[in-house]
């Protein structure tokens, strides 16, 4: 597998946005949030996305989503370009307490995208049942999303995209709002879920280490109008742990380089050459 | 602990009626007025009058007029307001007309209904259903208006659509501010029940207090009103018990913000 080169060939890519650029106009103003963005991710890769506040993250997430229709450029999510939400992709949400249905149980919030799927009922049973243990919540698919704390309701979220068997994840700086702790445990989730499942998974965060903890790859975006800075390969042992990957020497090193970047896009860096444009 | 909280909740809520009764019941006690007769010879009268066929005659018709009055508001307030709700052009090209429609006194249409349906039930119904479709259908409109962006991005991701967008997202989520309208259509719906009826009926709870009235039968029109009262407590409890059963989640999750926030 060559999904660690960052120029991997067309052919290998699972997702793959060219020219992405978004503009929004109201009211005789226009914004330009994404000049921009071009990458690729291969089939299996994690990806990170950090940029500093400001820099048009969800924006993007939501274009490549086919939430939101970029004003240029393309989204090819396997081969097929994205004009709506693909089939193939679920999203993980930043507002855990807004996105799932608090009307309806964890087994019912996971189960109705598999409905709607038209899956067979021991098929659903099955996969809500696998995705609920995976994320430790086997015993909770009779609660109600608010009567769980942050940390569980955001695993409910993970369970119902993982229920839905996408070939792409997307997340949106999913554990922005959740304490400390939480979050650890949920990073680890990730991975582990990300091994298990093969899936392709595109994590979009401002969190500069759990960036570099979490992907193989890190995208690090300017801030906007929103351009790629560049592209680093983390190059961390696959095997990895809150504890020791994080006082790897080479785990700081790469956290710093990010963070230089970081704090570069905060001073308005812009790439070389754009003035003309 | 629990029980005695219930038990006090329920002594604060009865026992300012009680308190008012009592006094209504001393200070008329001797009342010689022939139109404040004394509490203890109108609830006499009561049995009387209510205790009869005429529980059937009178008062089981206009429950019927206000069930098919209310819930012909209930489903049109629905079907109009769900669609308006979901689409900003609707809304712009319908509020002016609603607006005006909604000002108008469902009273005063009365007369121009007797013209189109006649003096029978149909236009009873219609009198009722002219007013309770108004907060219903408001409140829908606002409640479908108001449902969260982000629950909205992930039926979209998750492609929940049609049908199943409306009956899992969009009613559920606007289904707090409905309540509060099918509340305030319920009490709206009960005053022009009556008022329906004391024009040209011949049965009916508002047709009795205007027939005592006019026969100066002054403690069988005060049961009838006692009675009006009655029914109407009877039917906020029943909505209530429905509300909190349809709502537990709403409830629940109010509840749980408050703990947290």
């Amino acid at each position: 597998m060559n999904a660690h080169a960052s120029g991997s060939p067309r052919t290998a890519a699972m997702l793959d946005v060219a020219g992405l650029r978004k503009v929004y106009s109201g009211s005789g103003r226009t914004i330009e949030a994404i000049r921009d963005v071009t990458f690729t991710v291969g089939a299996g890769e994690l990806v990170c996305i950090v940029g500093p506040s400001g820099a048009g993250k969800t924006t993007l997430l939501k274009c490549i989503a086919g939430l939101l229709p970029p004003s240029g450029g393309r989204v090819v999510l396997e081969g097929q370009a994205v004009a709506g939400p693909p089939p193939a992709m679920a999203v993980v949400f930043q507002e855990y307490g807004r996105s799932l249905f608090p009307w309806m149980t964890v087994r019912q919030n996971v189960e109705l995208p598999l409905k709607q799927k038209r899956l067979p009922a021991a098929r659903r049973v099955q996969l809500v049942g696998d995705a609920l243990r995976a994320v430790d919540l086997a015993d909770a698919h009779g609660a109600y999303p608010w009567q769980l704390s942050g940390g569980m309701q955001q695993r409910v979220a993970i369970a119902r995209a993982v229920a839905y068997e996408p070939h792409v994840l997307l997340m949106d700086e999913p554990f922005a709002a959740v304490d400390a702790q939480t979050r650890a445990d949920l990073e680890d989730l990730i991975r582990r879920l990300w091994h298990r499942l093969k899936v392709t998974v595109l994590f979009v965060t401002h969190d500069i280490e759990e960036a570099v903890y979490l992907g193989e790859r890190v995208l690090i975006l300017s801030h906007a109008p929103t351009v790629i800075m560049e592209d680093v390969v983390i190059d961390l042992p696959d095997e990895r742990s809150q504890l020791e990957t994080r006082s790897l020497p080479r785990f700081s090193e790469l956290r710093k380089h990010v963070y230089a970047k970081i704090q570069l896009a905060k001073q308005g860096w812009r790439p070389p050459g754009e003035s003309k444009t | 602990m629990k029980g005695g909280q219930t038990l006090r909740q329920a002594g604060l809520a009865l026992g300012l009626p009680a308190a008012l009764l009592a006094t209504w019941w001393i200070a008329s006690s001797g009342s010689a007025n022939f139109y404040f007769p004394p509490l203890q010879t109108i609830a006499q009268t009561f049995v009387e009058v209510w205790v009869s066929p005429r529980l059937l005659d009178d008062v089981v018709p206009s429950l019927a007029r206000l069930a098919a009055g209310y819930f012909g508001a209930v489903v049109l307030g629905l079907l109009i307001g769900i669609p308006i709700g979901l689409s900003r052009a609707l809304r712009n090209t319908l509020e002016p007309v609603l607006e005006f429609l909604r000002a108008i006194p469902p009273p005063a249409l009365v007369p121009i209904l007797i013209l189109f349906a006649g003096i029978g039930d149909t236009m009873k119904t219609l009198v009722i259903v002219s007013g309770c479709i108004w907060p219903v259908l408001l409140n829908t409109v606002e409640g479908v208006r108001g449902r969260d962006e982000v629950l909205e991005d992930v039926t979209r991701c998750y492609r929940i659509r049609g049908f199943a967008r409306l009956w899992h997202f969009v009613i559920p989520s606007a289904s707090p501010q409905m309540f509060t309208g099918l509340r305030q259509a319920l009490s709206i719906g009960i005053i022009l029940m009556v008022i329906s009826e004391m024009f040209a009926a011949s049965n009916g709870l508002g047709f009795a207090i205007i027939q005592f009235e006019r026969s100066f039968a002054v403690a069988e029109m005060w049961t009838g009103i006692i009675m009006l009262g009655l029914i109407g407590i009877g039917l906020a409890q029943v909505f209530r018990l429905v509300e909190r059963r349809m709502l537990a989640w709403y409830h629940g999750l109010r509840q749980s913000q408050r703990a947290g926030g």
